[in-house]
């Protein structure tokens, strides 16, 4: 009895030991994301204290498909997930010392202020009563309000083939606001998740659904049979990078940054890993805005 | 303009009014008979009747609403989202009326039973006219929880689009600069349809009392 149980705990240790060392030798594998690079930055500044601490934390959201959309597998996916790599790289941290925090919509100034992250990248539009409490890095990609209808509706190009029409929305949102003037003949109606408008549409209980083009992609994202986009963009939404008020020099690198990865290429190649799986033609880097 | 939203508000009041009176209507025949299956003598009644209020009891009523306002349609039928919302509720709410009702059926004394079948009623006519009247008198109080909680209950509505007190005051909310103020009215506009209705139960509680 006493000899089995001492077997086991050999056994138990010899396996630990085992997958220890299969960790270890994984770590050295190294994944196909950017190499880090081994800049040094002058002592005082965000980039020096955050290549001190070893890690980078990154609010993004974990619900918006395309952009931040968490895995079953628990990682965290999509071109704002992609945009936190290039960073962490340029920073000289490889991508297992990025820590991915959720941000939903409400909670990304205070996380912001009060220092629980970093950076946020989480859909964030740049805007000017944001910019009165936090500070605003790029834009890395801009988007605007259009319309997702069903694949075989050929009736509506635009917002002006709405009238008689019925519109969904998620109630409070700035979208479904903007739709009432901008298609005053539509009828509006609203759920609480945009989930729930395509699902109306495919009900024929709705025509279309409507919100920045990027959140309709992420809808289309496995659904590419049953909706299209339609329409030209009415409205503009530059998606930046939030960081703390205030830190000039860190906002200086988070431009330099994303100029850089225009030129080197990382940038469309993030955009097409991503929103490429929904879209052809994909485009080109937004120019930053050093305000 | 502190008041400027009250238009907007009132016609909210009147859509969460019909919709209480319609769901509620739904709501008692469908407690009516779901209590006279559960305590008939055919198993098959009793049986359906019990999983029916175990399903519906037992399913929180947003995930009910949209089951029903996206959920049905899929399934062929179409009708607004008006409609949706007085079917979940009367559906919702009914299973709660059928067991307060069978509290009630089940407070009645069994000779009353007895002596009419003695007289040669059958079963239906047993329930119709000897037991239900009884009950429905003892049940008063707890039907009156079960109006009252399904009248704040229609606000399910506003997540399907029903334009009722909850979902315009979501919109003022936004709309306006007096969240506190829009939030505070729509409260207001629930009690104006709960108070009188809990006066009404009590008072009706004191003229139908059976006295023993």
């Amino acid at each position: 009895m006493r000899r089995t149980r001492t077997a086991r705990l050999a056994l138990l240790g010899l396996t630990t030991a085992l997958a220890l060392s299969a960790c270890g030798s994984d770590d050295e594998g190294g994944s196909a994301a950017p190499a880090p690079e081994q800049t040094t930055f002058e002592a005082g500044t965000t980039m020096a204290a955050i290549q001190e601490r070893g890690t980078i934390r990154i609010g993004v959201k974990y619900d918006q498909p395309l952009f931040g959309e968490r895995q079953l597998s628990g990682d965290v996916e999509g071109l704002d997930v992609e945009m936190g790599k290039i960073i962490a790289a340029k920073l000289g941290l490889a991508e297992d010392d990025i820590e991915f925090v959720e941000a939903v919509s409400r909670n990304r100034e205070p996380f912001l202020q009060q220092g629980q992250v970093d950076l946020v990248i989480a859909t964030y539009t740049i805007n000017d009563t944001r910019k009165e409490v936090v500070d605003f890095a790029g834009p890395y990609y801009i988007t605007g309000q259009s319309l997702l209808v069903a694949a075989d509706d050929d009736s509506i190009g635009g917002k002006e083939d709405l009238a008689g029409k019925t519109v969904c929305s998620v109630t409070g949102s700035t979208p479904l606001e903007r739709i009432k003037t901008e298609a005053p003949q539509a009828t509006v109606i609203e759920f609480d998740t945009y989930g729930r408008c395509a699902q109306a549409v495919l009900n024929d209980q709705a025509d279309a659904v409507t919100t920045d083009e990027a959140i309709l992609l992420g809808l289309l994202l496995g659904a590419e049979e049953d909706f299209k986009v339609v329409g030209e963009q009415f409205s503009e939404e530059p998606y930046g990078i939030g960081l703390k008020k205030g830190d000039q020099a860190f906002r200086d690198f988070l431009n330099d940054t994303i100029e850089a990865s225009y030129e080197d290429g990382s940038y469309q190649e993030a955009l097409e890993a991503t929103v490429g799986q929904v879209q052809d033609e994909l485009p080109e880097g937004p120019p930053v805005d050093r305000y | 303009m502190p008041f400027q939203y009250l238009d907007e508000l009132a016609e909210g009041f009147l859509t969460t009014l019909s919709l209480t009176l319609l769901s509620a209507v739904g709501a008692l025949v469908i407690g009516t008979v779901l209590a006279a299956m559960r305590v008939s003598p055919v198993p098959v009644l009793r049986a359906v009747g019990t999983t029916y209020v175990q399903l519906v009891r037992n399913t929180p009523l947003p995930v009910l609403a949209v089951l029903f306002a996206l959920g049905l349609p899929v399934l062929g039928p179409s009708f607004g989202f008006f409609t949706w919302a007085v079917l979940a509720l009367a559906v919702y709410t009914g299973a709660f009326v059928c067991e307060a009702l069978r509290s009630g059926i089940n407070a009645v004394g069994v000779g009353q039973g007895e002596a009419a079948r003695a007289i040669g009623l059958g079963f239906g006519q047993t329930m119709r006219l000897v037991v239900l009247p009884q009950a429905f008198r003892t049940v008063v109080p707890p039907l009156g929880n079960v109006l009252i909680a399904l009248t704040k209950n229609t606000a399910v509505a506003a997540t399907i689009s029903v334009a009722d007190i909850t979902l315009r005051s979501n919109a003022l909310i936004t709309s306006s600069a007096d969240p506190l103020g829009v939030i505070g009215a729509s409260a207001l506009a629930y009690l104006v349809i709960t108070l009188p209705l809990g006066l009404a139960v009590d008072r009706l509680e004191g003229r139908v009392a059976v006295v023993r």
